[in-house]
């Protein structure tokens, strides 16, 4: 289910805690649903409402509740954003909400291999390079970034830019759109010939 | 000769359909694909949109355990109205598993359990396979020498659909625990201090490989203890040699081979442990032999400490990790420099896929055989599978578990994760033997510090965190 990105501008929202994991981007209450759809509501849902409950009251202070960042489709996150769980209802979670990308100082593995396969950006930065967004949104939280995927560059808010580094076959995926079940059901004929020279030592249907 | 390879090494070689170039990942054939309930339904749905059929059924293996109810009075029907989603999730499983002809342990099945837990005990995970699931804790095979990962839900859907996955290589990662272990520190212990010690994000983007006296000594369950918590220290796959002790484990169980073909693939497999010589591109050591029981006090498995000792003061944490380490405290309701032994708890879990296994519920039994837990205190118990359940029905370790005060429990993940109705309340304290202490993991504003069976069996006695090395002496 890629979607294509290129380019994106946008503020962001700030939520400078470490180590934030999937448990917290989408507790595994939500995890009951059989689609993809219906998750926004649960996202940070422990953070953003009372008694983690979307039908209480809003969490005034959460950076989601706050009306400056409203708009923002960015986040902009501490280090190693995503660890924990596997679930991909962490990615389907903030882009149901309607976040584009995630600059952070690093992404734990399986979040970012979710993330790039959702069409959301993890755009990776250097600690001087998060530190100064972070300074930046705090002075104006409408401060807007540019990411510019084709180009692998992320404008800063002073002026200027920086490069930052992505999977290459995940931003050709997101370029122009190639679905990767696709490409490696079109492998078919590599499996196959593996198969042959690899017979399996396990039957599953024996237990 | 070839130059020397690591055992990571030489099993990312013999599965690659098509090795990694510039640009573009390896096509990584899997051995074995292990399936649930929750990161499997939209897997199938993609198959069904674009009319694929599951390419190996017969290399793909299902089970029911997320959230699944272990209260024995619970079945299917009364699951229906109870928890009509999650009833609904299951319903869902069982029929793409009846579509593509996948095996499936459904609920009522003896050879049922808690994934991670019934793949080793069938003989299904083998030295040298690749073997993923949409399951962080997939890393747990590694135990028998298996290259095994957690994926997203949808890579599940490319290996129902190719039997393969598209993949960078990692890098390695010898994490080496020399020195044999003190009376009452365990695998678990083992673990964590290997996390404290690495940071929760200290492994991204590598493999972890096992090594040393302390964990060659450990029997298979601990080495999947160890494994288990890789994804912990941000690995995605943990390894152990495989040797004889990984041999006897297997030997006989249902899916190993047999015969001729257990001759010859132990042969094969003598050949996968890591070279003389071959380098990894990381290695740490810890002197196994200074550990000590472990218990974590914060909301990550990294923020653990030795059971004797106390949280860190503020000016221990490195300034930028500060407020998420006062936020941690924060939620724990705990202030630097405070004791944890000692420390009034509500509930003790032991169970999850960590610690589950019948060597775990020995451990558990021994130091309760004859005591009771304490006053008020809620113990439950949960066997990873149907069948550790039974064996320890059989033997009486169930018995000594009821005698003491505890709740004995039908198999499932439970509160590791809390899918399941077992939650903590609100301000809850848990001793959990289980691998994630994140803030509401085990239920909405429940408070969770991890730690070893041996742990969890001394605090269900006295109903505060204790060393269980004060209990035993
Ligand atoms: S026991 Fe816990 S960690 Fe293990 S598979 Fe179940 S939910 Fe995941």
């Amino acid at each position: 289910m890629s979607r294509s990105f290129t380019r994106f501008t946008g503020s962001m929202a700030p939520l400078p805690i470490q180590n934030v994991d999937t448990d917290q981007i989408i507790p595994a209450s939500y995890l009951k649903v059989t689609d993809r759809s219906g998750l926004a509501s649960g996202l940070f849902s422990r953070w953003r409402y009372r008694d983690g409950d979307p039908e209480g009251e809003p969490i005034s202070d959460f950076v989601l509740n706050r009306a400056e960042h409203a708009d923002a489709r960015i986040l902009l996150a501490g280090d190693n954003f995503g660890c924990g769980s596997s679930r991909e209802h962490a990615p389907w979670a903030l882009v149901g909400y309607g976040f584009r990308a995630v600059i952070s100082t690093s992404f734990a593995d399986i979040f970012r291999s979710n993330a790039l396969k959702n069409g959301l950006l993890v755009v990776p930065v250097t600690e001087d390079g998060s530190a100064s967004l972070f300074e930046a949104v705090a002075a104006d939280p409408a401060t807007e970034v540019t990411i510019d995927l084709e180009a692998q560059t992320l404008s800063l808010p002073g002026g200027g830019e920086t490069s930052f580094e992505v999977d290459p076959f995940a931003r050709r995926c997101l370029l122009d759109g190639t679905d990767q079940l696709g490409y490696l059901l079109n492998q078919a004929p590599a499996i196959q010939t593996f198969e042959a020279a690899h017979p399996a030592r396990l039957d599953t249907r024996s237990g | 000769m070839s130059r020397p390879r690591t055992l990571f090494e030489k099993i990312w070689r013999r599965h690659l359909v098509a090795a990694e170039t510039e640009g573009l990942p390896a096509t990584l054939y899997v051995d074995l694909h292990l399936v649930h309930e929750v990161t499997s339904p939209q897997a199938f749905t993609e198959l069904a949109e674009r009319e694929l059929p599951v390419r190996r059924p017969d290399l793909t293996l299902a089970t029911m355990d997320h959230s699944t109810p272990t209260d024995p009075s619970i079945d299917t029907a009364k699951l229906r109205v109870l928890d009509p989603e999650g009833s609904a999730q299951l319903d869902r499983l069982l029929a793409n598993c009846e579509r593509h002809g996948i095996p499936l342990y459904a609920m009522g099945d003896e050879r049922r359990g808690i994934v991670h837990v019934i793949g080793p005990e069938l003989g299904a995970t083998q030295p040298g396979m690749t073997v993923v699931c949409g399951d962080s804790h997939t890393s747990t095979h590694g135990a028998v020498g298996a290259l095994a990962f957690g994926i997203g839900t949808s890579e599940v859907g490319h290996v129902l659909a190719t039997q393969c996955l598209l993949q960078h290589r990692p890098k390695t990662y010898e994490v080496r625990v020399d020195g044999r272990l003190q009376e009452g520190v365990v695998a678990k212990d083992i673990i964590l201090a290997v996390i404290a010690r690495l940071g929760i994000g200290g492994g991204t983007g590598h493999v972890f490989e096992y090594t040393g006296e302390a964990i060659r000594a450990l029997d298979m369950e601990g080495r999947m203890t160890v494994c288990n918590m890789s994804i912990e220290g941000g690995a995605r796959a943990g390894l152990i040699a495989p040797d004889d002790v990984t041999f006897a484990y297997l030997e006989g169980r249902p899916m190993a081979p047999a015969g001729y073909d257990w001759e010859a693939a132990v042969d094969d497999w003598r050949s996968l442990p890591t070279d003389d010589g071959a380098a990894y591109d990381r290695t740490t050591t810890l002197d196994g032999s200074a550990l000590e029981p472990m218990v974590t006090y914060g909301t990550n498995p990294g923020m653990a400490i030795p059971i004797a000792g106390a949280v860190p003061e503020d000016d221990a944490i490195e300034p930028e990790k500060r407020a998420s380490f006062r936020k941690a405290l924060d939620y724990m309701a705990l202030e630097p420099g405070q004791q944890l032994q000692g420390k009034p708890i509500d509930v003790v879990f032991v169970g999850s896929c960590t610690n589950s296994r019948y060597s775990d519920l020995v451990a558990a039994a021994n130091v309760l055989r004859g005591r009771k837990v304490a006053d008020g205190l809620r113990v439950l118990i949960v066997p990873g599978s149907d069948a550790v359940k039974r064996q320890a029905e059989r033997d009486g370790l169930a018995q000594v578990f009821v005698d003491a005060g505890a709740e004995w429990r039908e198999a499932g993940c439970s509160m590791c994760l809390a899918m399941n109705g077992d939650q903590l309340a609100p301000g809850q304290y848990a001793v959990s033997t289980s691998n994630r202490n994140f803030e509401g993991r085990q239920g909405a504003g429940g408070r969770t510090f991890l730690a070893s069976p041996l742990t969890a069996a001394a605090s269900a006695i006295t109903g505060r965190v204790t060393d269980v090395r004060e209990v035993l002496s």
